[in-house]
């Protein structure tokens, strides 16, 4: 993606090699932004903070941020690489995403200081016309290659965290437990996506043979929601079950799934369900042929 | 390649050992048929341990099986279907509806035992004779 981004974003003129003319309307550009860094920076921090941006920072913190933002981005523009301040971004990224700092916000700072500075050009050429539209030729492609680099870097940041807790959450898997001889209990818990109900089948699978199960209660309690997907799936793992001969037992639909299920339609007639994990491994018991007894009941009275 | 059905006292035991071919299947429901009757059998078991792919055919065959040999007496248990061939089957909607499945070998007997059992004790058993 970075690879693309950076094709599609190149300026016909090219700032990695840039015209003479170029490279020396940049160097000007560079030294007028550091000579107001100071007014700039304040500007832009004001602006941020009228824009309701940046809400979950204090404004020190946003102060402190906008300045490095800033050096780093004057930095871009006077060297007209970008590795820098990728890197800068992802780190930038890596501390405020924890902190629910959001994209339109990241990619809303960027695009305010662009404003600014760009305000500034104004305010300084506004009488040299033709030289204001040269200082903006060079400095527009730069400042847009700055702000999809911010963005992007934001962006793959955020979805390097979720690839991340993804796999933690595949990593926690479903265990399939034997509470008895031939007994085996699957407690589904979250949120069932295809890739997970695969896995869950392939388990369970596994274990009714490693086991020699004979009967199977999916508790599925701790699942939220359920849709005809869903549904589908828990059907074939209850089909693939009986084709190695354990039969199994669904407790613990709630009431909404149960109210879901029934007004999308989806047909769960064969499958024994049983209201509550109690129940179902009490009917397991009962298919498995023992019988739980208080022990007064055992000991022959006197 | 020609399956061998083996006699176990009142069931027949068909071991699959190898992929079959189309006219493998249709070979083999003929001969368990024909020897339901020729052994009386009240039971007959296939087993399909050594399967891992499982096709539309086969699992017509199979369920064919069952369905007919009920016809002529006896109950048909398919076992050992593979853990990943099961879940094959389900994805292409190929479930043997209707045909009694177990573990392994060892849980087909004792299910044909179990079901011989109660068909006594609903008075439809055959008269045995000492």
């Amino acid at each position: 993606m970075a690879t693309r981004s950076k094709d599609r974003d190149t300026p016909p003129a090219g700032i990695a090699a840039p015209t003479p003319d170029t490279a020396a309307l940049l160097r000007e550009l560079v030294a007028h932004l550091r000579q107001n860094r100071t007014q700039l920076r304040e500007e832009w921090a004001r602006r941020i903070t009228r824009a309701q941006l940046l809400t979950a920072m204090t404004e020190e913190e946003i102060f402190a941020e906008a300045t490095s933002v800033y050096d780093n981005y004057v930095e871009a523009l006077e060297t007209g690489t970008f590795e820098a301040l990728q890197a800068y971004a992802r780190n930038l990224s890596e501390r405020i995403i924890p902190r629910g700092v959001e994209t339109h916000e990241v990619v809303g700072i960027v695009l305010l200081l662009r404003d600014v500075l760009a305000r500034s050009l104004f305010g300084k050429y506004h009488e040299d016309f033709d030289k204001l539209n040269r200082i903006l030729d060079a400095y527009e492609p730069a400042a847009n290659r700055i702000a999809n680099t911010v963005a992007v870097g934001f962006v793959q940041e955020r979805e390097r965290i979720i690839r991340q807790q993804q796999e933690a959450i595949r990593e926690l898997s479903t265990p399939v437990l034997q509470v008895r001889e031939r007994l085996l209990i699957l407690p589904i818990i979250g949120v069932i996506d295809p890739q997970r109900a695969r896995q869950l089948t392939e388990q369970l699978l596994r274990a009714i043979r490693t086991n020699r199960a004979k009967v199977v209660v999916i508790d599925i309690t701790g699942v939220a929601a359920m849709d005809s997907n869903v549904a589908n799936h828990l059907v074939q793992t209850v089909e693939a079950s009986r084709l190695l001969g354990a039969t199994v037992i669904v407790t613990g639909l709630s009431p909404e799934i149960a109210q879901t299920l029934v007004t999308i339609g989806v047909d769960l007639s064969e499958m024994a369900t049983v209201g509550d994990l109690q129940g179902g491994i009490e009917e397991a018991e009962r298919l498995l042929g023992y019988k739980v007894l208080p022990l007064e009941e055992l000991t022959p009275k006197q | 390649m020609e399956v061998p059905i083996l006699k176990q006292g009142l069931y027949l035991i068909a071991s699959i050992q190898s992929a079959l071919t189309d006219a493998d299947l249709s070979e083999l429901r003929e001969a368990l048929i024909q020897r339901v009757g020729k052994f009386r059998a009240r039971g007959v078991i296939v087993d399909v341990t050594a399967l891992d792919v499982m096709d539309s055919f086969a699992v017509r065959t199979l369920r064919d099986i069952a369905h007919m040999a009920r016809l002529r007496g006896a109950e048909t248990v398919i076992v050992g279907i593979q853990p990943e061939v099961a879940f094959a089957m389900v994805q292409l909607g190929l479930t043997l509806k209707g045909v009694a499945t177990a573990l392994d070998l060892e849980e087909g007997l004792a299910f044909l035992d179990r079901h011989a059992q109660s068909r006594l004790a609903q008075g439809k058993g055959r008269v045995e004779h000492d």
